[in-house]
């Protein structure tokens, strides 16, 4: 086996196993569960459990720091989506509040080969990223909710995502540490 | 590594968290992880060789599932594929990615079909697709090193 080198884009056949990967899972799930709300919930615990997992990997990867505001938070998420997927989600629509924004996809990487049936219409299929958002975020003391608002697999323009801060976990910090 | 890649990494240990709470009952069912595999090998085998040159033999198949393949997913060559020219194959991995967050030795060796099954199921269907009908098994004797057995089936 002596050629190194390969004439596959490695980038794109890792990302495409990965859409494949998670398309066939959604599928398991969808025989596994008769009621597809059930399986946007399993699909949301899935992410979840990434997601408190990936933190680590971001935050060691990319030396951010402490967020001074949601706005801040804002942007990290922005930055993880295109460290790990290679996309680049547009962050719009604040709230007045400051503590509810969009992220908005011109395209997503996990529906690349997917065709909603006719009896799925319920189906949150991307709803993974809500878990991983939460996730990610209530390891750095922050609790999050999401739920998609718009999704091009229904028809939609563009896919949105609405993230929404809900409290500081105060309780989570270890004591003697600010 | 790079960063999508610890994704589906990640993405890969929640499939076996999943199919592991799925069937209790039978503790060494993987044919769901297998089968995931199956239908992900066979996706992707197409669309990677879709511009590829025509293969010639059965073994320029193994080896570009060795060489090419195995390097876009796993990040590197098998280290050593081992035939007896009359349909059987070995491939030796000796840093089997899925098997590199596990400690090392033979402790947990228990749980090791539970993480080589997915891959088992993806050279099961990316053969497939290339036409070649066969049956995967892997074995692990001291992690993360890992074989994998292909028997292809004649017609």
């Amino acid at each position: 086996m002596a050629r190194q080198t390969t004439k596959l884009d490695t980038k794109k056949v890792s990302a495409e196993l990965f859409t494949l990967t998670y398309g066939a899972l959604v599928t398991r799930l969808l025989k596994d569960y008769e009621n597809i709300d059930d399986v946007n919930k399993q699909l949301e615990r899935m992410g979840y459990n990434i997601g408190i997992r990936l933190i680590e990997d971001f935050l060691a990867k990319t030396n951010c720091g402490r967020c001074y505001d949601f706005r801040d938070t804002a942007e990290k998420i922005q930055l993880a989506f295109r460290t790990y997927l290679g996309v680049f989600p547009q962050v719009s629509n604040w709230s007045a509040a400051n503590d509810e924004f969009s992220l908005l996809f011109d395209n997503n990487p996990l529906t690349e080969f997917v065709e909603l049936p006719d009896h799925c219409l319920n189906l949150k299929y991307s709803n993974i990223f809500a878990g991983i958002l939460r996730g990610a975020c209530e390891m750095v003391q922050m609790e999050v909710t999401s739920w998609f608002v718009q999704d091009q697999l229904k028809g939609d323009n563009i896919t949105e995502l609405r993230i929404k801060f809900i409290k500081k976990l105060e309780d989570a910090i270890p004591v003697g540490e600010d | 590594m790079a960063s999508q890649d610890v994704l589906f990494e990640f993405l890969h240990h929640e499939i076996v968290a999943y199919c592991n709470s799925k069937s209790k009952k039978e503790k060494e069912d993987v044919s769901e992880l297998e089968y995931i595999g199956f239908a992900c090998g066979y996706r992707i085998i197409e669309r990677l060789t879709k511009d590829w040159p025509r293969f010639k033999e059965e073994l320029d198949m193994l080896k570009f599932l060795c060489t090419d393949f195995w390097s876009s997913i796993y990040q590197r060559q098998v280290d050593n594929l081992r035939t007896n020219h009359q349909g059987v194959y070995v491939l030796f991995d000796n840093e089997f990615r899925f098997l590199s967050r596990i400690s090392e030795g033979n402790q947990y060796l228990e749980f090791a079909p539970q993480y080589v099954s997915y891959t088992c199921g993806l050279i099961r269907g990316a053969l497939a697709n290339l036409g070649i009908t066969c049956i995967v098994t892997a074995e692990v004797h001291l992690m993360p090193a890992c074989r994998f057995h292909i028997q292809v089936q004649k017609s």
